[in-house]
């Protein structure tokens, strides 16, 4: 919802810290998700992942969360699906070339992470990988963390 | 099996100095800090080769390389992998344009694989127009990668000798990366931040949007030079002629991206010969643009005015005043 993807971006600030708590949570989880199976749970976590993250950023169900990064504004909402925008042809009052209605995507994001206390934004995002696109990125974030702790 | 006879150079290719990428011209004219000059070549609707020659030899003798667009504007032209063929077959020093609108990370791998086998030494990564602006807004649009994305995969083919899969290449493309950059749309505060990210992709020239607003430049280069990019990529102004104030007021509305001050209009408007005033805002341009540390040079695009960049540069003195300066010492 337009409406409230605006909200998410004003709130970033609150959103992070959220998140952040709420990472910690499914990360620590990962003993349970192991022995109920990650498999099984793929389409549990997709679905209620698309109706909540839906609902709050509009988001497209890329699979590779970036919202950390963008001021919680959904970069897959930009019609060239920029992950490192804003593009040059922002209008001069800050909306889209391509949807003149629509507030850009990375503008509204450079303002979210302004408000946010990590400063991701200036890091570079590499293209998404298409094959992740409808799966979980919450599944994904607690099985990467937990390998790589395993790992290091 | 016998050999056929091929010519395997067409183009005109210089060594690698140490610390280039690129066996091209446009490289060694920004690293001996010298003000380069760049333009950009339309691409046909047609498929013959002798039109491509044509419009590039307006240029002769004026510019130190030539941009090829990839269909720009979203319309559909002759590819720019193939204007580069042709120019670096006749010597020029072309810099490719790739847009991520119509093709996805396979397709323009092997363009650049491609383009550097015909000699061409530069390419300029874009995110490109949306269709929506262009002669096919029934197309089905790509942006598989963005602009930094391509930087990054440039820079991996040329440097590690990889595709993106992490596969080996047999001979890495010498190529000179580079980018554009829009100082003169929102949000103007985060531009230079914006620059910093592709700088850290791997460009290493950048070429701008028009630029009709000095001032707004110089907040913009003033927030570069903070961050200390001007160290680290070459900036080329980009400029143009305005026709009349009447085609200013068209492009304003009708270009995404294009920012035209009502100041420039109202001069334009003012004179009693607009086109004369339009070269001559533009040859301004270039000379105040010029003198702000940390620009290297300009990039002049004159749409269905290719005739006049001779003039251009020219009358702006940037040629006479560089070929009269010392040579650099080595």
């Amino acid at each position: 919802m337009y409406k409230a993807r605006l909200w998410s971006v004003k709130q970033s600030r609150l959103l992070e810290a959220f998140y952040n708590r709420f990472e910690l949570v499914i990360v620590r989880l990962h003993p349970l998700w192991n022995l109920i199976g990650y498999q099984r749970l793929e389409k549990p976590f997709a679905v209620t992942e698309k109706v909540v993250k839906g609902f709050m950023f509009d988001c497209q169900m890329c699979g590779q969360c970036a919202l950390s990064s963008t001021g919680m504004s959904c970069p897959m909402n930009c019609p060239k699906t920029l992950r490192n925008g804003p593009c040059g042809g922002v209008r001069s009052n800050g909306n889209c070339e391509i949807k003149p209605d629509m507030a850009c995507v990375w503008v509204k994001a450079w303002e979210g992470s302004a408000r946010m206390k990590a400063d991701n934004v200036h890091v570079v995002q590499f293209a998404v990988d298409q094959q992740l696109k409808g799966r979980s990125s919450w599944l994904a974030v607690a099985r990467e963390k937990n390998n790589t702790a395993g790992n290091g | 099996m016998e050999q056929r006879n091929v010519d395997l150079s067409p183009a005109e290719l210089l060594p690698i100095l140490p610390g280039h990428s690129s066996p091209g011209r446009f490289e060694r004219v920004l690293r001996a800090g010298k003000f380069a000059v760049t333009t950009e070549l339309a691409p046909p609707d047609s498929a013959d080769p002798s039109q491509v020659y044509e419009r590039a030899s307006v240029f002769e003798g004026y510019v130190d390389a030539i941009n090829a667009t990839d269909g720009s504007g979203a319309h559909c032209h002759m590819s720019s992998v193939a204007v580069c063929g042709l120019l670096t077959r006749a010597g020029y020093s072309p810099i490719m344009q790739i847009s991520c609108r119509d093709k996805n990370r396979i397709a323009i791998q092997g363009d650049i694989l491609g383009a550097s086998a015909m000699g061409v030494a530069n390419i300029l990564c874009l995110t490109g127009d949306g269709v929506e602006s262009g002669d096919h807004p029934q197309a089905k649009s790509v942006f598989d990668l963005d602009c930094m994305s391509l930087l990054q995969i440039g820079r991996k083919m040329r440097d590690e000798s990889k595709f993106e899969s992490g596969r080996k290449l047999d001979h890495a493309p010498s190529v000179f990366l580079g980018a554009a950059a829009n100082p003169f749309a929102p949000p103007y505060e985060f531009r230079a931040d914006r620059l910093a990210k592709k700088v850290a992709a791997g460009a290493q020239f950048i070429q701008t949007q028009y630029c009709y607003d000095i001032d707004l430049l110089k907040s913009y280069m003033q927030r570069v030079r903070d961050l200390g990019l001007d160290e680290k990529v070459f900036i080329l102004v980009g400029v143009g002629p305005l026709a009349s104030a009447k085609t200013a007021e068209w492009i304003r509305k009708n270009v995404p991206g294009v920012h035209i001050p009502d100041a420039v209009i109202k001069r334009l408007a003012g004179a009693t010969d607009q086109k004369a005033e339009g070269v001559q805002l533009c040859i301004d341009m270039i000379q105040q643009a010029s003198e702000i540390a940390g620009v290297s040079g300009c990039h002049i695009m004159a749409y269905r005015q290719e005739h006049a960049v001779p003039e251009i540069v020219e009358r702006s003195g940037i040629l006479s005043r560089r070929n009269s300066r010392q040579p650099p010492v080595n």
